[in-house]
């Protein structure tokens, strides 16, 4: 009987293991990827709760996750230190979770899953994405009144000036220097296209050409997280939004100090 | 400018930022319409009460209800939604305008236009806020 008892818990605790690890690596995907934390918390403990944790305890900021199964004894800590943007990543966990709550997957099915979720999934390629902040700047440029002649200069600048921002993004583990610097190159260049008469006016030229830079993302969750009483991490991404806005603002200032 | 290169523009300008942010690709013509809608929401209050804060208020809460419901019909999170359609709206201009004086040593106007962009910016944080408190009431009355 005892022995019964013993053997039928260990299964458990094994399955409970796993199903903690899954947590942690949903979670860690999440936050990595920018995903806000309101959605992140409902996510983990909807998996919890799923998978037959009754009292689950996560804890998760956007640089840790901490999360305790009382009944089972196991507490574990996932630093997080990659914070990236791939909204699609946090889509695809949402899908997983979402199977998971149908009965469609296994406790490690949803495991492996979610490795897979984190070597790969679909990116844009490079191309698109510069081909992304030429459709984002030349329109934007249009809506606020810019001209016509100013048109394709403010696309080219903008491509320019997000080929910066990525080429210092992937090869450097450093932030806010290659906001600045993109944005440093954007005013230059729309500087010197009005004086060689490409363009016409170098304030639309630079304000269109720095909007594919901004932070929309940290906005957003700084905004959502404090509305949903994530201070910390809200208070977090709105430093992130401001800072990213001055190193932004620097460069431009920079240019427009000195040409 | 006419109405249609408008919805165009904006259209293209909302996809664009979601390609950046890698959103899944079967969201990306939901929110390139919700980030038009927003920017005619916009448009339409600005010149009608020629107040920026309200029409940047009132576009942003359009834009997060909207988001809200495409979220639940699509079963995919709200800020797939609710990031590429604000960029339309990001006070860029009046953040420049803050710069540029600051630069030429003209505080007084500087910290002026960075008023404004700070105002604008709270009125999209305030109308996000109110969309998202509506949406709540709303699912709570429903669900009872």
């Amino acid at each position: 009987m005892a022995f019964g008892v013993s053997w039928g818990s260990e299964v458990l605790d094994k399955q409970i293991k796993v199903l903690t690890d899954a947590i942690m690596l949903a979670g860690k995907i999440m936050i990595e990827n920018g995903a806000d934390m309101t959605r992140v918390d409902d996510t983990l403990y909807r998996i919890a709760r799923n998978g037959g944790i009754k009292n689950p305890k996560i804890f998760e900021t956007t640089t840790g996750l901490m999360i305790s199964v009382v009944d089972n004894n196991i507490a574990q800590v996932e630093p997080i230190q990659n914070h990236g943007i791939d909204l699609e990543k946090v889509a695809r966990v949402n899908d997983v979770s979402r199977e998971f709550q149908n009965k469609k997957l296994t406790v490690e099915q949803m495991y492996s899953k979610l490795k897979e979720i984190d070597q790969k999934v679909p990116v844009f390629a490079w191309h698109w994405q510069l081909l992304a902040a030429f459709i984002i700047s030349s329109p934007l440029l249009m809506i606020y009144g810019g001209k016509w002649q100013d048109f394709l200069p403010a696309g080219i600048i903008s491509v320019i000036g997000y080929s910066v921002y990525y080429i210092i993004k992937m090869n450097f583990k450093i932030r806010f220097v290659n906001e600045f610097l993109s944005s440093f190159t954007i005013g230059m260049l729309a500087v010197l296209a009005v004086k060689y008469h490409l363009g016409t006016q170098v304030d639309m030229l630079i304000i269109a050409a720095v909007m594919p830079l901004v932070p929309g993302v940290a906005i957003m969750n700084s905004v959502r997280d404090i509305l949903a009483g994530h201070l910390l991490s809200g208070v977090a991404r709105g430093v992130e939004a401001l800072l990213t806005a001055c190193a932004i603002g620097f460069g431009i200032a920079l240019v427009l100090k000195f040409m | 400018m006419n109405i249609f290169l408008q919805i165009l523009f904006s259209y293209l300008a909302t996809i664009g930022f979601g390609i950046i942010v890698n959103i899944p690709r079967k969201a990306l013509n939901a929110c390139g319409i919700i980030g038009v809608l927003g920017w005619l929401t916009y448009l339409g209050i600005n010149n009608g009460l020629q107040s920026s804060i309200m029409a940047n208020l009132i576009a942003a809460f359009v834009i997060g209800g909207l988001s809200i419901i495409c979220a639940r019909y699509k079963k995919m999170p709200t800020i797939l939604f609710n990031i590429p359609s604000l960029v339309p709206l990001v006070p860029g201009g009046q953040a420049y305008r803050a710069a540029r004086y600051f630069v030429f040593g003209n505080v007084e106007l500087g910290i002026n236009y960075a008023v404004q962009a700070a105002l604008i910016a709270g009125s999209i944080a305030m109308g996000f806020f109110l969309a998202e408190l509506v949406g709540q009431v709303y699912f709570k009355i429903t669900s009872v």
